[in-house]
């Protein structure tokens, strides 16, 4: 087996890069160890067709190429996998993700898998190039998959709303039974002890786009349902099933573009609750460039 | 996929039997006590949130 070295260093590269990519993936999508045997084994796969593809170039077997990037076009089901297992489990969270986060999910989990396909690829061109020395080609391998893997979840790597706005605590009060979080009119709380219960334990919170391009971004109804979700699952939410008037709520200031975000949090830690919103991922559906554009421009 | 009514006025909890009428159950109190202990109790059993029209009325929405 002349090709053997190259497909074992590609095939275990792509593979330690997949595995690489889900250790962030902790946070958004809770379901290991059996997530990551699904994921793992979906990485293998497309990482041993990345490593296949430079062999069969050599050979001139391109049957055998053009065979292996049909095999890829599978991975398009991966999103729809991941897309169907989070819409079923969506009416069983307690603040629903929404749809527009779910996509931004299955598309990353969709996306990884090229990427490891990449990095396979990328070591086993190297591999080859360095045929002569086994040595140089172990130590070259491991060093540019690294570099590969390490460059490519740079790059993937999308802002979040600490980049994108100014996250800080604002009041939260009552005006007759209407809940005014920041100036902005949240909701009608009709009962007392309900009242209560949010003068006493609620926080709120204003995101200030920084620039036209973060307000239109930041008035995406998906990424405040996102903003939403994330931050309760992360501080935890003081509510039950079917307690409505606890469900954590995003609502826009027309005026200014700023968002304001109120929850009861299951513990009150104000530093924990801001870190929370900054760290909250920018949903790559809802970002809009008007400044891109001359009108935007104008506008502005 | 469960179907449930949103965004709907599920009940009515009033003191002025002269201000509120149409389809929706409407549940007449004496005072405010009671307004706010019925509003609660129906507000648990519909799974819908309480909001105060700020006339001694309240309504239970599912949103």
């Amino acid at each position: 087996m002349e090709y053997l070295p190259t497909i074992l260093l590609a095939t275990s590269g792509g593979l330690l890069a997949r595995w690489y990519m889900l250790r962030r993936d902790y946070r958004q999508y809770p379901s290991y160890p059996q997530g990551w045997a699904i994921h793992l084994f979906i990485g293998f796969i497309g990482a041993l067709l990345g490593a296949i593809i430079v062999p069969s170039f050599i050979e001139q077997e391109f049957a055998a190429v053009s065979f292996v990037l049909l095999a890829a076009s599978q991975f398009r089901e991966v999103r729809n996998v991941e897309r169907s297992t989070l819409e079923n489990m969506e009416a069983l969270e307690l603040v629903p993700r929404g749809g527009a986060y779910i996509e931004g999910i299955a598309r990353v989990f969709e996306a990884r898998n090229y990427l490891a396909i990449w990095t396979a690829l990328v070591i086993a061109i190297l591999s080859e190039l360095l045929a002569y020395n086994l040595g140089f080609r172990i130590v070259g391998s491991i060093a540019v998959g690294m570099g590969t893997a390490a460059m490519l979840n740079r790059w993937m790597r999308g802002d979040s709303i600490g980049n994108i706005g100014q996250v800080e605590l604002v009041t939260v009060d009552f005006d007759g039974p209407l809940l005014v979080v920041g100036g902005v009119v949240m909701m009608n709380v009709g009962l007392p002890s309900v009242r209560e219960v949010y003068l006493e334990r609620a926080l709120g919170a204003q995101i200030m786009p920084k620039d036209p391009n973060a307000k239109a971004t930041l008035a995406n109804i998906g990424q405040m349902q996102a903003i939403a979700h994330d931050v309760s699952s992360m501080v935890g939410v003081y509510m039950d099933v079917g307690e409505q008037e606890f469900t954590p709520l995003v609502r826009r200031d027309p005026d200014s573009g700023k968002l304001v975000l109120v929850m009861v949090p299951a513990h009150h830690n104000r530093d924990a609750f801001l870190e929370a919103i900054s760290s909250v991922p920018v949903l790559e559906g809802a970002i809009r460039k008007p400044l891109l554009s001359t009108a935007g421009k104008m506008v502005e | 996929m469960k179907v449930m009514a949103a965004q709907q006025i599920l009940a009515v909890v009033t003191m002025h039997k002269d201000q509120v009428a149409g389809q929706a159950p409407i549940f007449f109190v004496d005072n405010q006590v009671e307004l706010e202990k019925i509003a609660l109790y129906l507000a648990r059993i519909l799974m819908a949130a309480v909001h105060d029209l700020d006339n001694e009325t309240y309504i239970l929405v599912k949103h």
